[in-house]
């Protein structure tokens, strides 16, 4: 379970995020600068919000009247970033390594060469970032996560550096993803055809407010038919 | 030929290097951080060295490290230590001298630094040491290297605030640069030729590092 009911004031408005997510699939659809993204780094830790309260299952990250604050280190949270933010100076393996640097030795090398398996980047392991595809740069970003044991994920945009077609393509990989998963998935998105396949509940975000969390399939219906209106 | 004034200058230039590289990186990294005007008006006080006459900040040195001056007076005191006129004396001038250069280029590199890094590496649990530096700096790493070459190659030719904190007492605070301007007033044109010669080379050959160091920039994806 994730909960965030949050305020951060902003340049251009204040961002106001409070929705709940319960072992699903949640997106945060609107539009560019709406506040998704802050969002998704007010609950990672990486942005403090002003006021509110962020809580993980049974562990508050964030209370302001309690004080409470976790370091994003303590936050167990898995962060794909837009442009996958891979360390340019390690290889695929050294990438996905560095999420579990407090494993004993023995272990980690064993959840590698799972990850490796799992990820479809066998032969990869030694390249470096700069030489991968961005379905391929995805994937690394994908088991690197995974390698940190993270409790929920955060998705930021995550076809936004794919072409279409393989992005399509890639749709019902990263469906089986977080369908395995199994835990709370919020994903950032302003394409409605990404939300609808990917997420069960949407709440829309305008101007950095959230609105009552729908139904993705309802929700699709309705901005499919207010385009229909408009043309 | 007495080639002390090299070994000297070699040490010097090569401590203060290491000196300067911690502090440079440190400041260019905490003073990001920073509010506004603080960031301005500190960015100014570690930029003035480079711009002020080598005199200036030797006279000021003087000022504070001088035997009869508050931390000089306190270091002779109590330990019986000289902080002017020895061979290490020329490390506080030259790491004066030089630490803007490697302050401006760090910083410089760090500007160019992407955050989301950073960012990643806390959300996968990793210390902000090892963040620093094992993505931060290897990112930045040709803007480093550069500003350490550059820092080296200066203090090798510090002179003025040198020989106001150092003196030239030959086979003991000598550097280079000392030396020439020794040998010159000396009359002793056959030996300053010398050094001056080997100055050149040593300069030439720093220049073609740091130019080798600048080419193979690929371009990031």
């Amino acid at each position: 379970m994730l909960y965030v009911d949050i305020e951060k004031r902003l340049d251009r408005f204040t961002l106001k995020a409070r929705f709940r997510c319960d072992h699903n699939t949640l997106a945060l659809f609107g539009a560019s600068g709406a506040g998704k993204s802050m969002t998704l780094k007010c609950i990672s830790g990486i942005e403090k919000p002003d006021r509110g309260v962020i809580q993980l299952n049974d562990r508050v990250l964030f209370d302001s009247e309690k004080r409470i604050d976790l370091p994003p280190q303590k936050r167990r949270v898995g962060y794909l970033f837009q442009e996958y933010a891979l360390f340019p100076n390690m290889t695929v393996s050294g990438n996905i390594a560095a999420g579990m640097r407090k494993l004993p030795k023995a272990e980690r090398e064993q959840k590698l060469r799972e990850l490796i398996e799992r990820f479809k980047l066998s032969g990869l392991e030694n390249r470096r970032p700069d030489s991968l595809s961005g379905g391929e740069k995805q994937r690394v970003a994908l088991a690197r996560i995974f390698a940190s044991s993270p409790e929920v994920l955060l998705l930021d945009e995550p076809f936004s550096s794919l072409d279409t077609l393989l992005k399509y393509q890639l749709i019902p990989y990263i469906r089986d993803i977080i369908g395995d998963f199994g835990g709370e998935t919020i994903m950032v998105s302003h394409d409605i055809d990404e939300v609808r396949q990917l997420c069960a509940e949407v709440s829309p975000i305008t101007d950095g407010v959230t609105q009552e969390t729908v139904d993705s399939g309802i929700y699709y219906q309705q901005i499919k038919k207010q385009y229909e209106d408009l043309k | 030929m007495d080639l002390y004034p090299l070994y000297n200058s070699l040490r010097i230039a090569a401590i203060a290097a290491i000196i300067v590289f911690l502090l440079g990186i440190a400041a260019a990294y905490y003073i990001a951080k920073l509010p506004r005007v603080l960031k301005g008006i500190l960015d100014v006080i570690f930029t003035l060295p480079l711009v002020l006459p080598p005199t200036v900040v030797g006279y000021l040195l003087l000022l504070v490290l001088g035997p009869k001056r508050p931390v000089g007076e306190f270091f002779l005191e109590n330990w019986d230590i000289r902080l002017t006129m020895q061979w290490w004396s020329a490390i506080f001038a030259v790491s004066v001298i030089v630490f803007p250069l490697m302050y401006r280029t760090a910083r410089g590199a760090f500007e160019r630094f992407d955050e989301n890094l950073a960012d990643a590496g806390r959300t996968l649990g990793l210390s902000n040491t090892y963040i620093f530096w094992r993505i931060r700096i290897p990112y930045c790493k040709q803007g480093i290297i550069a500003g350490v070459v550059l820092s080296f190659a200066r203090a090798l030719g510090e002179y003025g605030a040198t020989s106001m904190i150092a003196g030239y007492t030959p086979g003991k605070t000598a550097t280079v640069s000392t030396a020439v301007y020794q040998l010159w007033r000396t009359g002793n044109d056959e030996l300053a030729i010398k050094w001056v010669l080997i100055n050149i080379a040593i300069s030439a050959v720093v220049l073609l590092i740091i130019n080798l160091l600048e080419k193979p920039q690929r371009r990031r994806s």
